[in-house]
């Protein structure tokens, strides 16, 4: 007989894709009630067999019981019909309808479209569980961390009480984190039974009430979050273990490479994306910029490398090779990339502008070198022995050096991403969320990479995410708010409650919210 | 809780071994042999392997018969070479119809109104040469200049620019009739043969075959190991990426387009001056369009191309031989290619997924 406090549980499920075996044989238990964290690296598939129970992927082999009963989930509709609904990390919400429209959206119900209805209920539910959310409000008006909360809204107003949150912290603030979590606990008293996936290990400690760990598609085992520390959990998660200090050394003889004054961007819709921003990167440190999604990172850089239209301001590049100082406005990217400045932007669908999905590594190396040399044909050779040095030196997973990168999992595409721009050997180097969803050992093989690359005299500007790694891996901070610059903090000294406040606050003009 | 249970569930592939692909893809036009046979019998009455036999006969029964064939291929190849680096650009070009019509417009007109000036044959020919590739050129520039400098929609421009080039066609067919009257020009330089390319080995046709054999192989070079050919892939795969890895996308979208063109006016220049010796708005008679299912069915490579053209080339043929064989009127032989086509086409989707179907046991309850 089936135990009944087991509100999932999962029976030797197996996914093959092609020859790659995502999950083999994983058997797996949900009690009610509980915050279950699934742990584990990247690739080591976590989301594949999230994706099972929520009927997006069908097992190869294998059986999932609910609330002890065996069931078929064949599609995300079966899902729900049993109750369980996932919170993917890119929310699937319309941009132009309120968030009520967008949680009745899809429902199937009989009679007439009550949005009044709907309002009230889904202000029930806000209440209850602690969500604070304006149902008339439209979803472009959102932030990110309220657009989450709508889709965490959705899945319960269709009876979910199997929740699935995938890597819901990602993208969002300390404060925010601490009222998900807050809410988290809420459900859990009524009832509710969670997974949450995530990287963080002192969330996976402060939310959860059990960790499973993954690796390699195979189940290594559970622990009670009591009788866990961040440090067995990482020996667990890699299999040895690993050091959770990132090595920090003092910048040897930093002078001015790259100064940036009064950089002002207006995009397609004229609506001001970096307003007057000012600072300096040096030779031999790493700057890192923090700031919430959208605060105008990516502005930023695209603007450094030639790619944004700049309508006010300087940017100084003193180029060492040279010994002059140039400014790059107005210069194309690719003689900003020659004069040594160097961009891998991992973008949210990790392939976005820096990688070409259907090339596979050797192609996308050449997309540095595709030019070299006076022949009317490509240079292949070059390309493909970087592409094998970078597939060994960061182990990279992939069958070929041209198996398509889009077919590799994350981790693996930003590895050949910044991989290849590090080979360049850049006078700057600037990385936007290099680490984005990787697990702890890739995430520290970049960090290393930077951190050398940094030793070796260069600007690294590390646009990051995690503020724990922003304040443990750069030597200063720049942090962006609204496009504008709300401070300049040295990561030495500073802590990550100053910089959420300088994040969250309407920068420059000192307008405490 | 007991849902509906879905019967089966798709999903996507892995890469399959090619010997499996090719297994499928054959499996598939057995599949479809067999449905028209079914079809012939029920339709006409008459026995199916008769009529295979009869198409067969069509494309290789005789020797000319065979050498129209080649001819045919050559032709429809080289077209959908032609559309090629545009399409692997994702630029939708639906305009080789027109790009081929002002090719053999241009040659002829060379021929034409050159004929009392110039007595070099060879001269005559480079004339006609130069004279095509660059309108064809010309009608791949217009759409390509317009795409990058107001990102005007290249299907819709491309469509355009066929009609123009056919009344064109059209308009200098009856300026230049001949004799006065006969609404079209007949043979030109009947007589004198000027501007008329060689025959080799006294066949009219090896020349044409011949250049697009080569043209294939230097544009499955060009599209593979050259900068250009990088370059191209790229754009098509992303406007950003390309623009982040220096390469200037206006250029590559004008560059490739105009050579999409040259090579759709050079095939104009081997219709009038190699095949046909005369020009009718009916020239390229829709296979501007046929190519790009050529080309797309091949997957853009141009060796794959030779199979795909001959394939429609071969069904085109052996309907029309049926069709006056058994005298069936030819929309019976459109029913057989579209059959023909729909499993070919449809064979893809079993190569890029799977269907798996669901037991419906239940252990453990």
């Amino acid at each position: 007989m089936e135990s009944v406090q087991n509100a999932v549980r999962l029976e030797k499920l197996t996914k093959h894709f092609g020859n790659v075996v995502a999950n083999n044989a994983i058997s797996l238990e949900l009690h009610e009630g509980e915050i279950l964290s699934l742990l584990g690296e990247n690739g080591s598939g976590k989301t594949t067999l999230m994706n099972m129970l929520s009927g997006i992927y069908y097992p190869d082999s294998g059986q999932i019981y609910i609330h002890g009963k065996p069931v078929t989930i064949a599609s995300p509709k079966d899902a729900f019909a049993h109750g369980i609904g996932m919170i993917h990390q890119h929310y699937k919400l319309v941009d132009v309808f309120t968030a009520t429209e967008n949680i009745v959206l899809g429902l199937n119900e009989k009679g007439k479209l009550n949005l009044k209805e709907a309002g009230k209920k889904i202000k029930e539910i806000s209440e209850k569980y602690g969500f604070e959310i304006n149902p008339d409000q439209k979803i472009y008006d959102m932030s990110v961390s309220q657009k989450q909360t709508v889709e965490i809204i959705k899945v319960l107003y269709r009876g979910a009480d199997i929740l699935i949150l995938d890597e819901p912290t990602a993208v969002l603030t300390p404060q925010e984190t601490d009222k998900l979590f807050a809410v988290m606990r809420n459900m859990q008293k009524d009832g509710k039974s969670i997974i949450i996936i995530t990287h963080k290990l002192h969330e996976v400690l402060e939310v959860s009430d059990r960790v499973a760990i993954l690796r390699k598609g195979e189940y290594i085992g559970d622990v009670l979050t009591k009788d866990a520390d961040q440090q067995s959990l990482t020996d667990m998660m890699v299999g040895h273990t690993v050091s959770l200090n990132i090595n920090r050394p003092e910048p040897v003889n930093p002078t001015p490479r790259l100064e940036v004054k009064g950089l002002t961007v207006f995009d397609d819709l004229g609506v001001k994306r970096l307003d007057d921003v000012t600072f300096t990167a040096y030779s031999g440190e790493i700057l890192g910029i923090a700031g919430i999604a959208g605060s105008g990172q990516r502005e930023l850089l695209e603007s450094i490398s030639g790619l944004y239209p700049i309508s006010k301001g300087e940017i100084l590049y003193h180029n060492p090779k040279t010994g002059c100082d140039e400014n790059l406005v107005g210069k194309d990217p690719m003689s900003i990339q020659k004069a040594g400045v160097s961009m891998a932007f991992v973008p949210e669908d990790r392939l976005g502008m820096g990688l070409v999905g259907s090339m596979g590594m050797t192609g996308n190396m050449m997309l540095r070198s595709w030019r070299n040399g006076k022949s009317f044909f490509v240079d292949k050779k070059a390309p493909e022995q970087l592409a094998n040095t970078i597939w060994k030196e960061l182990e990279v997973v992939t069958p070929s050096t041209n198996f398509p990168v889009r077919r590799m999992s994350g981790g693996n595409v930003q590895k050949v991403l910044v991989g290849r721009e590090i080979a360049q050997n850049p006078a700057v180097l600037m990385t936007a969320y290099a680490v984005r969803g990787l697990d702890i050992n890739t995430s520290y093989t970049i960090y290393n990479l930077l951190t050398a690359e940094k030793m070796k005299g260069v600007a690294v500007v590390y646009v990051g995410e995690d503020l724990d790694v922003l304040l443990e891996l750069c030597d200063r901070l720049v942090v962006l708010c609204g496009g504008k610059v709300s401070g300049v903090v040295d990561a030495r000294t500073t802590n990550k409650r100053e910089v959420g406040v300088l994040m969250t606050r309407v920068g420059g003009n000192g307008n405490e919210q | 809780m007991n849902s509906k249970k879905a019967l089966f569930h798709i999903s996507k592939r892995g890469e399959l071994p090619w010997l499996k692909v090719w297994l499928i893809r054959g499996a598939a036009i057995l599949l479809a042999l067999l449905v028209c046979s079914v079809l012939t019998v029920l339709v006409t009455g008459l026995n199916p392997f008769a009529v295979y036999g009869t198409m067969f006969k069509g494309v290789f029964g005789t020797a000319r018969k065979t050498w129209v064939t080649f001819q045919k291929l050559a032709v429809l190849l080289g077209i959908s070479l032609a559309v090629t680096p545009a399409f692997k650009m994702r630029f939708w070009n639906i305009g080789a119809e027109g790009q081929v019509m002002v090719g053999s417009l241009a040659c002829a007109a060379v021929m034409i109104t050159l004929r009392n000036y110039i007595s070099s044959n060879l001269l005559m020919i480079v004339l006609m040469l130069v004279a095509s590739l660059a309108a064809g050129a010309l009608w791949g520039f217009l759409p390509a200049f317009f795409k990058s400098r107001w990102n005007t929609n290249e299907t819709l421009f491309t469509l355009m620019m066929n009609y123009i080039a056919i009344q064109l066609s059209a308009f200098f067919i009856i300026l230049w009739e001949n004799p006065k009257g006969a609404g079209q020009i007949g043979i030109i330089n009947a007589s004198s043969e000027l501007g008329w390319l060689p025959s080799l080995f006294g066949q009219q046709y090896l020349l044409p075959i011949l250049v697009i054999a080569l043209l294939t192989v230097a544009l499955y070079i060009y599209l593979k190991y050259s900068k250009h050919g990088y370059e191209i892939a790229v754009v098509g795969e992303s406007e950003r990426t390309a623009r982040y890895a220096g390469i200037k996308v206006e250029r590559v979208i004008i560059r490739t387009m105009v050579l999409s063109g040259a090579i759709c006016g050079l095939i104009g220049f081997l219709l009038v001056g190699a095949t046909d010796h005369t020009l009718t708005t009916t020239l390229v008679g829709g296979r501007g369009f046929t190519a790009v299912m050529v080309s797309w069915l091949a997957k853009f490579n141009p060796l794959g191309m030779i199979f795909t053209s001959f394939l429609l080339v071969f069904l085109q043929l052996g309907a029309k031989e049926i069709a006056s064989t058994f005298f069936l009127n030819e929309s019976f032989a459109d029913i057989l290619t579209g059959v023909i086509l729909f499993f070919i086409i449809g064979c893809e989707f079993f190569i890029n997924y799977k269907i798996e179907f669901l037991k419906n046991d239940r252990k453990g309850a």
